[in-house]
């Protein structure tokens, strides 16, 4: 079982990741506006004149 | 309008040389007005960033200061097809947002937490089953117990906090009991986790956590809509004033710019915007608003005039004054004051059960340890098994019970044109046996209409129409709604006092009064007709018509009075203005209980009269004069149209010029009671075979776990009939009223 020495540690960073990720996206403001976020990637704004 | 607003108030300046400015956008109703809003701003000069958040229609400006004016950017969306108005976020609105964020920031850490202690756990139970070493369940407990503590104390605070303040207030709430079962699993399992036992109960703790986090981010997340929305509407209402400066010239501002002791002038037909002591000119104003009074009064120099009322036909100079220093305006903010401190404060469903549960729920634990002591079993076992006990009957369920029915239908409230000010609102609002209507602005439109236009030939009325056009006289205003072609008669004059001319097609034309168009003898006749309602004539050539001008009646009020009456509700009406003009209504709608003339304080009297019979009222008015009467009452609701003081103390506010919202209500929240109570009774039935189980000693961690996901997830489903059977939907109503309300 010795494996586990590692692949603990291994999940538990993974889980860290998700965490800092998703507190990171908070304070960057990803959830001020996700209905917006959900139409404006249908705009083609590489087309913009 | 072709004056330019003065906007520089709310425009906030930065250091790096740009100035920002937050507008609430009416009329955003697709995806494409994004980029529409966004490039057309972009493509004016000077503009850094406009960034339009299409899920609260608000638009923030930045721009490098100096080189466009804040003006400009209201005009280029007006001219884009959408009003803006200038938004200063609110206070509550901002401390709702932090507090949502810091519950969301608890949530993802109780998420993280109960996902790799579940890992852990899951690991643990199988390995029980097989062959897991001593060394290695040893080494998950603890494992488990280093990610659980600090959880406990990030993402325990809201509960924690929140029973801390309950007891030292000496009461209990929902959170005692939970942060006492947290707390105790919590030591417990560190403990086991010392003398290398086989079970912990640390995912049980974390997972429970979880849930609560859920439920109480679901109630405030509700609270924070109702904010949004709110505050938008606060600004899409807000109003403009023109502003007398020192030298003498008229600025165009909005009134959160005025102060008190600035001179403002009021023009013929306008609303006055702000409370005010008349300072020169004499005209006559319309305070229905105010008071319901739909009588005239004459306003002069000295006198006082509150905001909301309607200003005929002089041109008035007014100095504005602090809020609540009118003699009307002092009485109704003392009997506000009365009515807050006399309403003892609404006990939530939620808190009642709380308070009945958490003595039930230590009284339980206790008696099983002392049983379990008391038939042989080690001290050891016995409090194991005593706080399985506090675990399982934890009110996972419960917490969930009542917020998500509430944001289910809140939600369903939002698309029937209702917003919630509070969030127990709904549960008030279902037990409400009696509505009392204010009439002014509540039964009846808020604006005028002719009534009797059925019995005017079609082409004389619409000639009439088209000449209201050129007037500022409200009345002239009225009868130019019935206008189809909205152009009006080019050469039309308007004489002050008297009426509006114009010669058409050869003929003369007049609008105004009797005398002014030759028609005296037939208003003689239509006043005795018809007492309640205001004339204005009309000539062409030698055609004579008399308009009558009223308020009417909300156009479906009849039905959905008949209906609230069919759903067992007493309906009643209670008004400001004169009897004599409240009678034809209450007669309209079949009322028989009415009451006209009442000030504010007969209002109260009314209600309380009400209330020791035993009803329970729902008090659904709109006036200056209504606000005590609005908070005295168990529940309130009022039109948008409503004074501002009067809307922050309803309980819920409608859009719109139908009634029907009133009807909307009391049926989603009845309905909403009835899911809430009965996710009661489902969390009581869990208990009642969860701590049987417990109390013998059976309830393992998995067991545990097991059964708090399987009752949360059932309230939760149970709740989501709240939204009831998909009604026909009305696609997005609120947007498009709120033009017609704005305009």
């Amino acid at each position: 079982m010795n494996v586990l020495i590692y692949l603990v540690p291994m999940a538990l960073v993974l889980g860290f990741t998700g965490l800092a990720a998703f507190l990171w996206s908070l304070r960057n403001g990803q959830y001020d506006d996700v209905q917006g976020a959900a139409v404006r990637v249908l705009s083609d704004d590489d087309l913009r004149s | 309008m072709s004056e330019t607003i003065d906007l520089s108030v709310f425009v906030k300046r930065q250091d790096d040389g740009t100035a920002h400015l937050d507008l609430a956008v009416e009329g955003i109703d697709c995806a494409a007005c994004i980029d529409e809003i966004e490039d057309g701003l972009e493509r004016l000069p000077g503009i850094v960033d406009a960034r339009l958040n299409y899920t609260n229609h608000r638009l923030s400006v930045q721009w490098r200061d100096g080189e466009i004016a804040p003006s400009a950017v209201v005009e280029e969306l007006r001219r884009l097809g959408y009003r803006a108005h200038p938004f200063q976020s609110r206070l509550v609105e901002e401390e709702e947002t932090r507090r949502a964020q810091w519950l969301l920031k608890c949530l993802a850490v109780a998420g993280f937490a109960s996902m790799n202690i579940m890992l852990l756990a899951v690991s643990v139970w199988s390995g029980n089953a097989t062959d897991i070493t001593q060394e290695t369940r040893d080494f998950f407990h603890w494992l488990s117990a280093l990610i659980a503590l600090p959880t406990v104390a990030y993402a325990g605070q809201p509960f924690i906090q929140s029973a801390l303040g309950a007891l030292r207030n000496r009461r209990t709430n929902m959170d005692v009991p939970i942060v006492i079962g947290i707390m105790l699993a919590l030591v417990m399992s560190v403990v086991e986790t010392i003398n290398h036992a086989e079970h912990t109960y640390f995912d049980s703790v974390v997972m429970l956590l979880f849930f609560l986090l859920c439920g109480r981010y679901l109630d405030q997340a509700m609270r924070r809509k109702t904010r949004a929305v709110a505050g938008n509407l606060a600004a899409l209402k807000a109003e403009v004033a023109h502003r007398i400066g020192e030298t003498g010239e008229v600025v165009l501002v909005p009134t959160a710019a005025l102060d008190a002791g600035d001179r403002v002038l009021v023009r013929p037909g306008e609303r006055i915007a702000v409370d005010g002591v008349v300072l020169s000119g004499a005209s006559e104003i319309d305070e229905s608003l105010v008071t319901g009074e739909t009588a005239r009064k004459a306003a002069t120099t000295g006198g006082r005039v509150y905001a909301g009322s309607l200003n005929y036909n002089g041109t008035l100079t007014l100095q504005v004054t602090a809020a609540g220093k009118g003699t009307l305006l002092d009485e109704v903010e003392r009997l506000l004051e009365n009515a807050a401190a006399a309403k003892s404060r609404y006990v939530q469903l939620a808190d009642r059960v709380a308070r009945a549960y958490a003595p039930v729920v230590h009284l339980a634990a206790a008696l099983t340890a002392i049983v379990w002591i008391a038939t042989g079993a080690t001290v050891h076992d016995a409090i194991i098994t005593a706080v399985a006990v506090l675990i399982i009957t934890c009110p996972c369920a419960l917490a969930l019970a009542v917020p998500v029915v509430q944001v289910v239908a809140s939600g369903a409230l939002f698309r029937a044109g209702v917003f919630l000010n509070a969030g127990d609102a709904l549960e008030r609002l279902a037990t409400a046996d009696t509505i009392v209507f204010d009439k002014t602005g509540t039964l009846t439109l808020p604006d005028m209409r002719v009534v009797n236009a059925g019995g005017i030939a079609p082409d004389l009325l619409e000639a009439a129409a088209r000449l209201g056009l050129s007037s500022h006289h409200p009345l002239a205003a009225a009868v130019a709604q019935e206008a189809r072609d909205r152009r009006p008669f080019d050469g039309a004059v308007e004489e002050a006092g008297q009426g509006v001319r114009a010669i058409v097609d050869g003929l003369e034309m007049r609008l105004g009064s009797p005398a002014f168009c030759g028609a005296t003898t037939l208003a003689h006749d239509a006043v005795r007709e018809r007492a309640d309602a205001s004339l204005i004539a009309f000539s062409w050539g030698e055609r004579r018509a008399i308009l009558l001008v009223r308020q009417a009646l909300r156009p479906d009020a009849i039905a959905v009075v008949k209906s609230l009456r069919e759903q067992g509700l007493d309906c009643r009406i209670l008004s400001g203005d004169r009897p004599e003009a409240v009678a034809p209504i209450a007669q309209a709608l079949g009322i028989d209980m009415w009451r006209g003339g009442c000030n504010p304080a007969e209002k109260i009297e009314a209600l309380d009269a009400l209330k020791a019979e035993g009803r329970k009222v729902l008090m659904v008015g709109d006036g200056l004069n209504d606000a005590p009467a609005l908070a005295a009452a168990h529940v309130s609701l009022s039109p948008i149209s409503a004074a501002d003081l009067t809307q922050a103390q309803a309980d819920a506010v409608f859009l719109g010029d139908k009634l029907e919202p009133v009807l909307d209500t009391v049926e989603i929240s009845r309905r909403a009671n009835r899911l809430m109570q009965q996710n009661l009774k489902i969390a009581l039935v869990y208990n009642l075979i969860a701590v049987p189980l417990a109390f013998l000693g059976y309830v393992t961690p998995l067991v545990a776990a097991l059964a708090m996901s399987g009752s949360s997830t059932i309230v939760t489903l149970n709740a989501l009939r709240a939204r009831g059977r998909s009604a026909p939907a009305e696609p997005a109503a609120p947007p498009q009223e709120l033009a017609v309300q704005g305009a």
